[in-house]
């Protein structure tokens, strides 16, 4: 059963003329966007699939013309990690918005450990930023990797559109983080509450993006030869 | 509550146990996808398309419980499915422009 969540009014919300809260309407149509932006992103990639004529490749093995051998460069498990990571960092993400939004619902008679870490914004919030950061540390493991093996942005069609695609989105894990650690930075402070729950929604649904564009990128870049 | 009703702020929002379940469907669905990867069913012709709906399903999952899509006001839908189908025809028609002109470039 899905449970009823009603947001107390904000002290500072601005409705629209639809009811609407224009901040999350403006989250939308900036997701709507992006959607865009990494489509185009994801089309150069796919467009470029396969063109290079120098090494390293993706998925073959290349041998330069001084001999030296090249192993496929991608590395599946551990990228599945990374991928992994990412994705149980929006479970996290959706249980501090719900440890924010059932902050002022009546405590049960006998408080338990699991309802204490369920009910703990800053648990989830932290979790969330530092599987982010985990995240990104897998990225900055496989492309200085990746380095050391031949292959930077400037070597093929394949290293640019690689690294532009996967950089971008890194950046925009960046941002994520960033905006997570703001959000637990203000749960220190002042404590978030119910009437904070629409800024950590708005925080969520871009985190949340984020991760499905990733999983986009692993199935059309890592998985598919 | 004004007169407009506030609409995205009375909704339903999936339980804990939900979002655990969803997780656990989206570990499972990677894993899935990772082990197809080592079998010989990469070498099969359904193995793109199976990767392909794997991976939509994931997508379609995060965006209707963890965005909370199912739940929330049908504006904020169309806000998400418009662009996304644009974005999507952009790739088709980009990779039916490009995707037969096999020539190597760099």
């Amino acid at each position: 059963m899905a449970t009823a969540v009603a947001h107390e009014p904000h002290e500072h919300a601005h409705y629209t003329t639809t009811g609407l809260d224009h901040r999350k309407i403006a989250i939308w149509a900036f997701i709507g966007s992006e959607c865009m932006l990494f489509a185009s992103l994801i089309s150069t990639y796919l467009i470029y699939k396969g063109r290079s004529i120098v090494g390293p490749f993706p998925h073959e093995a290349w041998t330069s013309p001084d001999g030296h051998v090249f192993k496929p460069i991608l590395n599946i498990p551990v990228t599945s990690q990374s991928t992994f990571v990412l994705l149980m960092s929006s479970l996290a993400m959706v249980l501090a918005l719900a440890a924010v939004e059932n902050r002022n619902k009546p405590k049960p008679a006998r408080i338990t450990l699991g309802y204490r870490i369920l009910s703990s914004s800053r648990l989830w919030l932290g979790m969330t930023a530092l599987m982010g950061a985990t995240f990104l540390g897998y990225q900055a493991f496989e492309f200085t990797s990746f380095v050391h093996e031949g292959l930077t942005i400037r070597t093929n069609l394949f290293g640019s559109s690689f690294f532009t695609l996967t950089g971008f989105h890194g950046a925009h894990v960046t941002v994520g983080v960033l905006w997570l650690l703001t959000l637990l930075a203000i749960d220190f402070k002042r404590g978030l509450t119910p009437k904070d729950a629409l800024i950590v929604d708005i925080c969520a649904l871009y985190w949340h993006f984020v991760d499905v564009v990733w999983i986009a990128i692993f199935t059309l870049v890592y998985l598919i030869k | 509550m004004s007169d407009h009703g506030h609409a995205d702020h009375a909704h339903e929002h999936p339980t804990w146990k939900q979002y655990k379940w969803v997780a656990i469907i989206l570990g499972v669905i990677t894993g899935i996808e990772v082990w197809i990867y080592y079998t010989p069913f990469k070498d099969s012709p359904y193995f793109v398309p199976t990767l392909l709906i794997l991976s939509a399903t994931k997508f379609v999952i995060v965006v209707m419980f963890y965005m909370h899509l199912k739940y929330d006001h049908k504006l904020f839908r169309a806000l998400f499915t418009g662009p996304l189908l644009i974005a999507m025809s952009t790739i088709a028609a980009l990779l039916f422009l490009f995707i037969n002109r096999h020539h190597a470039v760099v």
